[in-house]
C-alpha cells in the first residue's frame, strides 16, 4: 500500500477532475494526476509517474520507471498493486 | 553470499557490502556492540529480508524495525469501529485490503463481511469516490489509513467530494504522520538507536526537513533510501560514514523522486482538509502527541467520525491487546518478532492474532515469510 507503483500516463480523461488513464504493467486505470501537474495538462501524455492507490506523486524518468517495477515484482508488491487494482473494480461493479 | 547473485547488478552490491564492513570496523561494531540503524518504514523492512541485507551486511549492522507499517500501528479500538460503522444497514465500507484481516476485538472486517456487512476492497479512494456517485441511496465510507504517502489521496478525494456535493460519502480518517513517533522512540531511555534509514515516499510528500530534528535536537544522521536492495545498502553506508565521521545530519539518498520541500500540491491539500489531533493512539507505543490528523470542520460533512458519532468524535477508548501478544515491544524493536510467545504458536498468517503478521510490511510477517525453517524453528 505504502510502495508505488510506476505507471505511464497514456490519456487525460477529465480535466476538471484531474484524471487520466495510466499503464500500469499492462492494465489500464484512472488516475488523479494533480499532484504531478507543473505543466499543461495534454502535456504530462507519455509520462512515467509513481502512483501511490490511484494518485500519481511524482514523474521519473523510463529508466527508473523500469527499475522500480523490477524491484516491485521481486517484492511481490507489483502483483499485489495489480490484484488491488483488479478488486477496486470488482468492488464497483457491486460485488460486495 | 546466498542472495546477492539475485541482486541486478551484484558488482555494485559487492563493492558496496565491503565499504559497509570497513567503515563498521573502522567504527569498531562488532556482533556484541553493534551499530542500531531503524529502518523506519514497513517496505523497507519487507525489502531487507526479502534480500538478505540483514544477513549480508557487517555483523556489526543490526537493523531495527520500526513503525513504519500503518496496518501493524492501528489499535483494536479502530478495526472495532470500523466495523460498527460496516455494519450499518445503509453503509458500504470500503477499503484497502491491507486492513481487511487485522483483528478487531469482536472480529476483523474480513469476518464482518463473511457476516454479511458490505465491505469492498478497492485500490483508490477515487474507487469510493465513483461507488458514492453510483450508489446515491447508500452511504459510502472510506477507511483512510495510512502515513503521509497516502494522506493527500484522501485529501484530495475529500476536496473532488466537496466540489461535487456528494453528499454520501466520507472519510473515517486515521491517517498518522512519521516524525512524531520517531520522537517518542528518540525520547525511550530504552531505545538504543544510532540512526535512521528514512521513509522514501512519505518524504517525497513531506520532504526532508519534517526530520531535521533528528539530526539537531537529537544528533542521530538520517539518510532518506530508496527501496531497492542497492538504495538500502547505500544509505547504511551513508549512515555509517556519518556515524563514523561524527556528523549527524539528514541526507538524501532517494533525490531522484524525494524533493527537498516535497510536493507543493499534496502539502496543500492535507493542509486544507486535516489538521492534527491532540493526541492519537498507537499500537504498542500508546498515545502519541499531535501524531494523528483529523478533518476539519470545514469538511464535517465528509467526516465519518461526525457523520456516525464513532472514534475519536465518541470519546477515547482504549482497548488491550490480546494476552501474550508481544506487538508493542516488537513494534518499538525492542525484541525480535521470534521472542513473542505467540510467533507461530496462537499467531501465524493464516491466523493472525496481531497486525504484525497480517500486512506483507510487518515485521512478524516477514520473519515468517523470510526467516524460513530458521523463524520457524525458533517458534518451536
Ligand atoms: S507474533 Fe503475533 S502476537 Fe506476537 S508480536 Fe507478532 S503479531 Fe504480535
Amino acid at each position: 500500500m505504502c510502495l508505488g507503483i510506476p505507471g505511464r500516463i497514456v490519456a487525460i480523461t477529465d480535466e476538471t477532475r484531474m484524471t487520466a488513464l495510466a499503464e500500469v504493467s499492462g492494465v489500464r486505470r484512472e488516475v488523479n494526476i494533480a499532484c504531478v501537474l507543473d505543466r499543461p495538462i495534454a502535456a504530462l501524455v507519455g509520462e512515467w509517474a509513481l502512483i501511490h492507490v490511484g494518485f500519481a506523486m511524482a514523474l521519473i524518468d523510463a529508466d527508473e520507471a523500469a527499475r522500480t517495477l523490477d524491484a516491485l515484482r521481486d517484492l511481490g508488491e507489483a502483483q499485489e498493486a495489480l490484484e488491488a487494482m483488479a478488486e477496486g473494480q470488482k468492488a464497483l461493479e457491486g460485488g460486495a | 553470499m546466498k542472495y546477492a547473485t539475485e541482486f541486478r547488478d551484484p558488482k555494485a552490491a559487492r563493492a558496496l557490502l565491503a565499504r559497509i564492513a570497513q567503515v563498521a570496523d573502522a567504527i569498531g561494531a562488532t556482533r556484541e556492540k553493534p551499530v542500531h540503524i531503524m529502518e523506519i518504514c514497513g517496505g523497507h523492512t519487507h525489502a531487507i529480508f526479502r534480500f538478505g541485507l540483514d544477513k549480508l551486511v557487517h555483523e556489526g549492522v543490526e537493523f531495527i524495525h520500526g513503525p513504519g507499517c500503518p496496518v501493524c500501528v492501528l489499535p483494536m479500538s479502530r478495526v472495532d469501529e470500523c466495523v460498527e460503522i460496516a455494519e450499518r444497514p445503509e453503509v458500504i465500507f470500503t477499503t484497502f485490503g491491507d486492513a481487511m484481516r487485522v483483528p478487531g476485538t469482536r472480529k476483523s472486517l474480513m469476518q464482518a463481511k463473511a457476516e454479511g456487512a458490505d465491505i469492498r476492497m478497492v485500490y483508490s479512494p477515487l474507487d469510493a469516490l465513483e461507488l458514492a456517485r453510483r450508489n446515491p441511496g447508500r452511504e459510502v465510507v472510506f477507511f483512510g489509513l495510512g502515513f503521509e504517502t497516502t494522506t493527500p489521496s484522501t485529501a484530495l478525494s475529500i476536496q473532488q467530494a466537496a466540489r461535487e456535493n456528494l453528499p454520501n460519502f466520507s472519510v473515517f480518517c486515521n491517517h498518522i504522520t512519521v516524525p512524531e513517533p520517531i520522537r517518542a522512540l528518540l525520547d525511550d531511555p530504552h531505545m538504543v538507536l544510532d540512526g535512521f534509514i528514512g521513509p522514501g515516499h512519505v518524504s517525497m510528500v513531506i520532504g526532508t526537513h519534517p526530520y531535521d530534528f533528528i539530526a539537531q535536537d537529537y544528533g542521530k544522521p538520517i539518510v532518506v533510501a530508496g527501496f531497492e536492495p542497492l538504495d538500502l545498502l547505500q544509505s547504511v553506508l551513508m549512515v555509517l560514514d556519518q556515524i563514523h565521521q561524527r556528523r549527524a545530519e539528514v541526507e538524501n539518498q532517494y533525490a531522484r523522486v524525494v524533493p527537498e520541500h516535497g510536493n507543493p500540491v499534496s502539502l496543500a491539500a492535507i493542509a486544507d482538509v486535516y489538521e492534527r489531533r491532540p493526541s492519537f493512539e498507537w499500537r504498542g507505543l500508546g498515545e502519541i502527541d499531535a501524531s494523528g490528523l483529523r478533518i476539519r470542520a470545514k469538511y464535517a460533512a465528509f467526516d465519518a467520525e461526525e457523520k456516525f458519532g464513532v472514534g475519536y468524535a465518541a470519546g477515547p477508548r482504549h482497548v488491550p491487546e490480546p494476552e501474550g501478544c508481544a506487538c508493542g515491544a516488537v513494534m518499538t524493536g525492542r525484541i525480535r518478532p521470534t521472542a513473542c510467545p505467540q510467533f507461530g504458536q496462537g499467531c501465524t498468517p493464516d491466523m493472525p492474532l496481531g497486525a504484525l503478521m497480517v500486512s506483507s510490511e510487518g515485521a512478524c510477517a516477514a520473519y515468517w515469510q523470510y526467516g524460513g525453517a530458521r523463524g520457524r524453528e525458533a517458534a518451536e
